[in-house]
């Protein structure tokens, strides 16, 4: 109705009995109020973070050295290191990496570019989602029935294959899901392009929309190893233990990883051993850098390629 | 009933020929009893107003509503005599023969280069892709533009150019048709300009049908036109039907339905 009435000097003030009221002194208060809040929000978590490797870095970088990193666990704190556990923990996170990848990539695809929708793949999609929530415990339960005992013949029992594997499982949905929501989020209209012009399923998948997708797959991945690299319980059950005099030397050997080392150090009484447990902590900080420095690498360089 | 005949064209060639085309969305039928025939290196219009059925009935001709779970095809199409729908023919062979162009651009996050030898590569092309990119690039009219930038990302060209890059696209794996869905529907006029002169160009080579709601560009750039019509059911829904086919000038002219009558002269749609 307005469009058909040129503007007049009349119309101004008729603008002004125009029912709404824009308030916009109200609105940008909001604004300024939510940039505080976040702000906060933000500051707090890094604070608590800084001091939290600051007191890390307090108590533990004394005592980090290169005998630190290439001892082996010892009843004197002066003498023990981490070397074992290190190796341990590459040792398993690297099958964890090698099986959840391809395994939780491909279970995404199948799922989301593939799977029809019927009453089977939403029962699968809604167990994956609720895996996701189960306690690493019972992970560990699953892991010490299925992979040291009914499958001992081929990971040897309580080893880095078994460890490995279960840590594996852990993770799995979360990189599932994380695949799932990164192909969702690609549009549709490239996939109808690349079918247009005579690509199979496959082609379009592998050439038009992994591509894309993959920058938050990785994502997803990072967020999975982080929470494996951590992870205790779940191998304290699969049988790693704490004081070992050896490093593995392959998928069936023995092995302890950082954070159960860690743990078992910190829970003695003695301050000493407090101390290296601080060590321990940044030993595996250190790692979990350099893992994830890895995935960003890689992420930011497809993206990169994306164009 | 409507004289949806297909349209009797004495010396050309069929290239594609619908017969009492049904589709179904679900239980809802969104088409009824299409019968149309498209000849040889001519360009079709399908004109209507929104919902009554052209984008559904020009999926049909490449099998993209296969791609739709709850489509379902009914009647028979036959391309070069060979029904499309019969068990033995693949879909995926059939789109690299019948090229499509959407209605809103969507070029692969690629490098302008790319984005022509997709297409090439995944159909096995042996020749020289260089020139491949450039004979297409040039025949869809963008050459001119592009030719300093192939590296650079077809999403960083302006809509009118995205849209040539995909016309350049489809027309690099050699269809012998091409089916346009409002191809300058998001093209500003100059740009749609571009795209109308291209068409009369590119079908010399093609055949094209083309789904337009600009009268001046079916009346502009096609040979036949096809004027389609929804009406309503008891049920609620919509059906859409073929009202009629003829040559342009006669759909724009003298119409036989009183129907494209109206539509045409902007009564109703
Ligand atoms: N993917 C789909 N799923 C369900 N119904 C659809 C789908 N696409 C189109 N339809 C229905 O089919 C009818 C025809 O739609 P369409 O072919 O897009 O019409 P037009 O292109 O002429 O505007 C509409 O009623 C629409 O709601
Ligand atoms: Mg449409």
């Amino acid at each position: 109705m307005i469009a058909q009435t040129p503007p007049s000097p009349e119309s101004a003030s008729v603008a002004a009995e125009r029912p709404y009221y824009p308030n916009t002194s109200w609105r940008y208060g909001l604004d300024r109020l939510f940039v505080i809040a976040i702000w906060s929000a933000i500051a707090i978590a890094i604070a608590a973070l800084g001091l939290l490797l600051f007191d890390i870095l307090l108590d533990g970088l004394p005592t980090l050295s290169s005998q630190f990193l290439q001892g082996f666990p010892s009843r004197s704190a002066e003498r023990a290191g981490v070397y074992p556990a290190l190796l341990g923990t590459i040792w398993v996170m690297l099958v964890v990496m090698f099986v959840s990848f391809p395994l939780g990539v491909g279970a995404g695809i199948y799922l989301e570019e593939f799977a029809e929708d019927n009453l089977f793949t939403r029962l699968v999609e809604i167990n994956i989602n609720n895996l996701a929530g189960v306690p690493s415990i019972i992970y560990g339960l699953l892991g010490l029935f299925l992979f040291v005992r009914l499958l001992a013949p081929i990971t040897g029992g309580r080893t880095v294959l078994s460890g490995g594997l279960t840590l594996a499982l852990l993770i799995l949905p979360v990189i599932i899901v994380a695949t799932r929501e990164a192909l969702r989020a690609v549009p549709d209209s490239l996939r109808q392009g690349g079918y247009a012009l005579g690509a199979t399923r496959w082609q379009v998948i592998w050439e038009q929309v992994f591509p894309i997708a993959l920058p938050g797959i990785l994502t997803g991945t990072i967020l999975g190893l982080s929470r494996a690299i951590g992870e205790t319980a779940p191998l304290i059950v699969v049988g790693a233990v704490a004081y070992i005099s050896f490093v593995p030397e392959g998928l069936q050997s023995a092995f302890t990883v950082l954070p159960i080392q860690i743990f078992s150090w910190a829970s003695r009484p003695q301050q000493p051993f407090h101390a290296i447990a601080a060590s321990g902590i940044i030993v595996l900080m250190i790692v979990l850098l350099l893992m994830n420095g890895a995935a960003i690498y890689l992420r930011n360089r497809f993206q990169k390629e994306r164009l | 009933m409507d004289s949806n005949t297909p349209l009797p064209n004495g010396t050309s060639e069929v290239v594609l020929r619908a017969k009492k085309l049904n589709v179904y969305y679900g239980s809802n039928r969104a088409v009824r009893d299409v019968d149309l025939d498209i000849s040889e290196n001519t360009v079709v219009a399908f004109i209507g107003p929104s919902g009554c059925g052209k984008s559904t009935v020009l999926r049909c001709f490449n099998r993209m509503n296969d791609l739709i779970a709850a489509a379902r095809v009914e009647g028979s199409i036959t391309f070069r005599d060979d029904d499309i729908y019969a068990p033995n023919v693949d879909a995926v062979e059939l789109r690299s023969r019948i090229g499509m162009v959407f209605q809103r651009p969507n070029p692969f996050p690629k490098s302008i280069y790319e984005n022509i030898a997709f297409g090439a590569r995944i159909n096995g092309y042996k020749g020289n892709m260089d020139e491949l990119v450039e004979q297409s690039l040039r025949k869809a009219a963008l050459w001119d533009e592009v030719k300093d930038k192939l590296k650079q990302s077809g999403l960083a060209l302006s809509g009118g150019q995205q849209q040539r890059l995909c016309i350049a696209r489809a027309i690099a794996i050699s269809p012998e048709v091409i089916l346009m869905d409002e191809p300058c529907s998001a093209l500003d006029p100059i740009s749609t300009l571009k795209v109308e002169e291209l068409i009369q160009e590119l079908k010399q080579q093609y055949t094209i049908i083309i789904v337009t709601h600009n009268m001046q560009q079916a009346s502009r750039v096609s040979d036949h036109t096809a004027f389609y019509n929804a009406e309503a059911t008891e049920k609620g829904n919509k059906i859409g039907y073929l009202v009629e086919y003829d040559r342009t000038e006669v759909i724009f002219q003298n119409p036989a339905q009183q129907k494209t009558q109206e539509y045409i002269s902007g009564r109703f749609g």
